[in-house]
């Protein structure tokens, strides 16, 4: 058990060296220069002497080995640098960001997670009837929508035409974060949430599925069914069983993919969580926050690939034999 | 009584990306089973025999076409009373230890069996069944990877007789096995036998078929060629109708382990 | 057991009747798309200020925008956009998937290179990945048709090298190298007719996902320019006017962008079930 373990966790820190090189490396590449970024409109009004300063100062001019292993540093030391968007600590930003996400990513995680599953049972359960019939169409045409479209017309359904859900943010304009009361919080996270689990149902529906037709023309399900029992007492005794697992396995390998859809929901809806930082980072071309935030997803997402391997290992009984 | 009346099968599938065609994998395939005896079919590999389980049972793969008739005690059996009998009536011990679910502990496989057949206290009959089976204890409650091959094979004679049907159906129940076991499991289908329940021994084993069946039908090919008791196999097989059992017959190591001449192999040339 | 082929089957009642007129009508609709596109350019361009936000109507089907430029046509010239990045993305990215695919076969430390980009590029979310990328290329179409590329060959790669492993182990293939056949003759006859399907099913499948990233990616600002006129671009530019009750500038043009991505998505799965031997004779 130790063994697996120390290669998983040696592989996560090399995953990440890769990702942090890899980020860096791509920033250096930009043709979009820093400094001129954070000045904007002012480019015009700043002699090269002062810009050459504030270069000097962010350590621009040194070759980007050093700027690399300096900024590696700061990383590991937990310095994350000035956010120039938001004018705050980094650290802060993508604290305060990720806090409001969370009950977004959390929700949708873990309803994805339980719906798509259910669904997948239901389908695999009779292969080819019209309930698995209109379970996949469904699947199929949800896994071909564009998610910003989704949230689109979900925004124009019941936030402006039948105004049920607040049409933007995180809560009413001009109110802080502490004075809201749970119930305009839940209000305003009830329709991107929706919208970002509807996405991930797709992907664990379709899987599910597969990993049930795969159980239902086995061996085992010819015998279930041979003692007398009927497809449904087949599919949730033996096939949920073996397909809980590779769904369980998905929804922590698709974390990546829930982060994405949630920076596109967070755009549309202007709810102000990390993915709409990240968007806002990119657009205005704060290096630092953007840095940080792909070094912060990448541990998020990898620690997710990680524990989806690990899973197995921890409740497969056959293999939990092999390292007792 | 259970009877097999003409039993033909083809199966469709597609030749290339688009034409399709029939393939054939049973031709004629008649017996009849009747209680109390034990009825062994057996034939080479790959010649149909699992496939004829699954069409009596009624679990066949969607594109089989089947034709013929089944009856069981006089009244035909088609699907709706195939589906209303399976585990209750009519039980299936398969062929492969595959059969058996990876992740479910053994004892509650067979409770589930018992509980499938409609048994009023399931847990007690499963428990009879292990116990009758030699499973007691700790053993009965492992998965199946921590089982060994015979242990496997009991277990899933548990689970066929756990719902107390009087039709047995038992597919290669002793492949594999070493002869204890072997022995044992064909001992106790013999004692099913003489309960009062049909069993129908499907087997590529003559001789080990020989030391428990009353009557034996010889298959080849998708056909069955005859069936005769059991005392017909004796000598040098004069009783025997057709080459094919004669054949079969003398080339067991005991006779004379003589190769057939070629043509009295090949009855459907 | 020897196969007697029946009489033949008719048309009618062949499972596989419904794929090959899907796939018929899909090429038939590609084909007119792209017929039709260039001559929408000067529709899809031409503003006109009497017909301002017009909501769907005989003369305008899908209504007009802002500019009162019909929507239709921009439509049509924005899933043409998407196709044309689509397929691009999707080749240069079966490419990568192929050569990553084949150098991991060649030793074991390549192949362990090649795992950890892999996990590299699964551990950090495909849109901050394809963010990162367009970053640094300055955007534009290249840029996201590179950014795209570069983000969706790990699966592909995956599946590819399982195969080629599994391939070089094969019987046939390690006789034909003891019978003395050159290396090139063995990847020639026998190595890339056994890859090639997966390659065009591989690519096949990638392609919906690559419109889909591309379009995501122009919606949140850093794949095409605002003045091209991209699905993505149409439905950034509807979300000022969505409030104000017009619907259809968000609803038509993410209806076709789906409509084109589930067409591609079903063919490319009907194609690769086709390839699996079991579920063949479903």
């Amino acid at each position: 058990m130790i063994a697996p373990l120390t290669r998983r966790l040696l592989r996560l820190v090399a995953v990440l060296g890769v990702v942090a090189l890899a980020a860096f490396g791509l920033m250096q590449a930009s043709p979009i220069d820093p400094v001129d970024a954070y000045l904007g409109p002012q480019v015009a009004q700043v002699s090269p002497e002062q810009r050459a300063l504030i270069a000097e100062r962010w350590g621009a001019d040194q070759p980007a080995t050093q700027q690399f292993l300096h900024w590696l540093g700061n990383m590991l030391r937990g310095e994350l640098g000035w956010s120039r968007v938001y004018n705050a600590p980094v650290s802060e930003v993508i604290g305060t960001r990720f806090m409001a996400s969370l009950p977004l990513l959390a929700s949708a995680w873990l309803g994805a997670t339980l719906i798509g599953f259910a669904l997948g049972v239901i389908a695999g359960t009779r292969e080819g009837g019209w309930v698995d019939r209109w379970i996949c169409r469904y699947a199929y045409t949800l896994a071909s929508t564009p998610t910003f479209w989704l949230a689109i017309l979900g925004l124009l359904l019941f936030s402006v035409t039948l105004g049920w859900t607040p049409v933007c943010c995180a809560g009413p304009a001009g109110v802080t974060r502490d004075e809201l009361s749970l119930a305009t919080r839940l209000h305003h996270l009830l329709l991107p949430a929706l919208t970002l689990s509807l996405l991930g149902v797709a992907q664990i529906t379709l899987h599910t599925r597969a990993r049930m037709l795969e159980l239902m023309r086995s061996e085992v399900a010819l015998h279930a069914l041979a003692q007398g029992a009927s497809r449904r007492d087949v599919a949730w005794r033996h096939g949920a069983r073996h397909a809980c697992l590779p769904a369980l396995t998905l929804a922590f390998a698709s974390l990546g993919e829930l982060f994405g859809g949630s920076m596109l929901v967070e755009q549309v809806f202007s709810y102000p969580g990390l993915g709409r930082a990240t968007v806002e980072a990119g657009l205005r071309s704060d290096v630092p926050l953007l840095l940080a935030i792909a070094l912060f997803t990448a541990l998020f997402v990898s620690v997710g690939n990680a524990l989806a391997d690990g899973l197995y290992r921890l409740v497969d009984p056959r293999l939990r034999q092999v390292h007792p | 009584m259970l009877e097999i009346d003409h039993l033909a099968l083809d199966f469709l599938r597609y030749r290339g990306l688009w034409q399709r065609e029939a393939v054939p994998c049973l031709r004629d395939v008649s017996l009849s089973l009747v209680r109390g005896e034990v009825h062994a079919v057996v034939g080479a590999s790959g010649a149909g025999k699992s496939l004829m389980a699954q069409a009596i049972i009624g679990l066949l793969p969607g594109n089989a076409r089947l034709r013929g008739e089944l009856r069981l005690d006089g009244a035909p059996l088609d699907a709706p009373r195939q589906a209303a009998l399976r585990g209750k009536r009519l039980a299936l011990i398969p062929q492969s230890l595959a059969a058996l679910d990876p992740l479910v502990r053994s004892h509650r496989q067979v409770t589930w069996a018992a509980q499938r057949a409609g048994v009023s206290a399931p847990r007690a009959a499963a428990e009879r069944a292990l116990t009758e089976v030699g499973m007691v204890g700790d053993s009965a409650r492992r998965y199946p990877h921590q089982l060994s091959g015979g242990m496997a094979r009991r277990v899933l004679l548990a689970m066929a007789t756990a719902g107390e049907a009087d039709w047995l159906i038992a597919d290669e129940p002793s492949v594999g096995l070493d002869p204890a076991h072997r022995d044992g499991v064909l001992d106790q289908l013999r004692r099913l036998a003489d309960a009062g329940k049909g069993v129908l021994l499907i087997t590529h084993d003559l001789r080990h078929a020989l030391s428990v069946a009353d009557r034996v039908t010889v298959f080849h090919a998708g056909t069955t060629l005859e069936t005769a008791p059991a005392d017909a196999f004796q000598g040098r097989g004069k009783a025997l109708a057709s080459g094919y059992a004669r054949a079969l017959w003398r080339a067991l190591p005991d006779n004379d382990f003589a190769r057939p001449p070629v043509h009295e192999v090949a009855p459907l040339a | 057991m020897s196969a007697t082929p029946s009489p033949r089957l008719a048309l009618r009642g062949n499972p596989r009747l419904g794929l090959a007129l899907g796939t018929l009508t899909l090429l038939v609709a590609l084909v007119a798309l792209l017929i039709v596109t260039p001559q929408l350019a000067e529709r899809a361009g031409a503003s006109d200020f009497q017909a301002r936000l017009l909501a769907p109507t005989t003369d305008y089907w899908f209504g007009t925008d802002v500019l009162g430029r019909d929507l239709l046509a921009r439509t049509l010239q924005g899933l043409a956009l998407s196709l044309w990045v689509g397929a691009a993305a999707a080749l240069l990215g079966t490419l990568i998937a192929l050569g990553l695919a084949a150098l991991a076969c060649l030793d074991r430390r390549a192949d362990a290179v090649v795992g950890l980009l892999v996990d590299s590029v699964l551990g950090l979310p495909h849109l901050i990945l394809l963010m990162l990328i367009a970053f640094a290329l300055g955007g534009g179409t290249q840029a996201v048709i590179i950014a795209v590329a570069l983000t969706h060959w790990p699966s592909l790669t995956r599946v590819l090298r399982a195969e080629l492993l599994q391939l070089q182990q094969a019987d046939y293939v390690r006789l034909s190298r003891r019978f003395g056949k050159s290396r090139g003759f063995v990847i020639w006859h026998h190595l890339l007719p056994a890859l090639l399907p997966h390659c065009l099913v591989g690519g096949l499948l990638l392609f919906p996902h690559a419109i889909l990233h591309e379009a995501a990616l122009t919606f949140l600002g850093f794949g095409l320019s605002p003045g091209q006129p991209a699905i993505g671009v149409l439905l950034a530019e509807s979300m000022r006017y969505l409030s104000a009750g017009y619907w259809w500038l968000g609803v038509f043009p993410g209806l076709g962008l789906l409509l084109l991505v589930l067409a591609f998505d079903r063919l490319g799965n009907a194609l690769r079930r086709l390839l699996t031997p079991h579920e063949a004779q479903q």
